[in-house]
């Protein structure tokens, strides 16, 4: 019965995430509704900086990107969903909560650039810091 | 030489168990149900040139700003991150009709301006609280008109439509040029 569970559950992770990410935690975080219609973004100082260097990187699905690649890999994502959900379509920013908001900034021009409205940061449920 | 007939040995079934377990193991060990969590937002739309700029009361302006070393400068004061979501709330409802705050909750407006070198941490910070802020009051009104508390309301039903009405969230954030200008 639990063999059956958790093969059911199972579900391989398709993308390596290769930058380190400590999430920000927040009180008002809520869960996804949607995860069929959800991708991530992932922001973050690359784990191996000895070959990817030290800087801030955006990583898409399996590679390091610049943020103008932004709205190409948008409209790439965009032909995954079911036509009839396009207009759910979100985007989780998995950033370090260190990084400054340059970065941030550029990826969120770019993606309202792409028409990708809709983001989510993500973040753990938890004590923020205002919340002493 | 008479063919025996031989009998058809029969599997041994006693490992089965050790190798249900072993896979229930292997299983238990690469599952990881991965809970995304985190803090929806919706950007505007991309800046229309044709758009005609409305004008805002200043009254009905709520102004956070956080600097690069993270601190924050609220109506024009320092402010704790702690104290913000109570500040928030009393200029989103202005249950007094204090003339200087929102003069309804529907017209109220959070201007949100961060620096370049803000932190991510700090910024996801305070956008925590002001949503902590609307959700209060959301669930506040929802107690107070249909006694039960907001996130127990049917979604998309028309009583919580009421209190989105009542309680919209306007948090409006600086074009980057404004930002990087200064």
């Amino acid at each position: 019965m639990l063999l059956f569970f958790f093969m059911v559950v199972t579900k391989m992770k398709n993308n390596e995430v290769k930058v380190l990410i400590t999430p920000p935690s927040a009180t008002e975080a809520a869960v996804l509704e949607n995860k069929q219609v959800t991708t991530y973004l992932y922001i973050g100082k690359p784990v191996r900086p000895d070959i990817y260097g030290s800087g801030v990187r955006v990583q898409l699905n399996d590679a390091f990107k610049e943020a103008s690649e932004i709205p190409a890999w948008v409209e790439e994502e965009k032909k995954r969903i079911p036509a009839h959900q396009t207009d759910f379509f979100t985007v989780s920013i998995k950033a370090d909560k260190t990084i400054k908001m340059g970065i941030l900034t550029e990826v969120k021009q770019s993606l309202r650039e792409a028409n990708a409205l809709k983001i989510v940061y993500s973040a753990n449920k938890g004590k923020s810091i205002g919340t002493k | 030489m008479p063919r025996q007939k031989r009998a058809i040995p029969e599997i041994n079934a006693g490992s089965m168990a050790d190798i249900a377990f072993l896979l229930l193991i292997f299983f238990l060990v690469t599952t990881s149900i991965d809970s995304d969590k985190g803090i929806a937002i919706k950007l505007p739309p991309k800046p229309d040139k044709t758009q005609v700029l409305q004008k805002i009361q200043e009254r009905n302006i709520f102004e956070v700003l956080i600097n690069s070393q993270n601190q924050l400068l609220v109506e024009g004061e320092y402010m704790e991150v702690s104290a913000l979501c109570d500040a928030a709330k009393l200029f989103i409802s202005n249950k007094e009709r204090n003339p200087e705050l929102s003069e309804s909750p529907d017209k109220a407006i959070i201007s949100l301006k961060n620096d370049v070198s803000t932190t991510y941490g700090a910024y996801l910070q305070v956008q925590n609280e002001l949503k902590r802020a609307y959700n209060e009051l959301r669930d506040e009104a929802s107690r107070a008109k249909f006694g039960v508390a907001f996130d127990d309301l049917v979604k998309g039903s028309e009583r919580e439509q009421e209190i989105l009405t009542m309680y919209p969230q306007k948090i409006s954030e600086a074009e980057p040029e404004d930002i990087f200008k200064d």
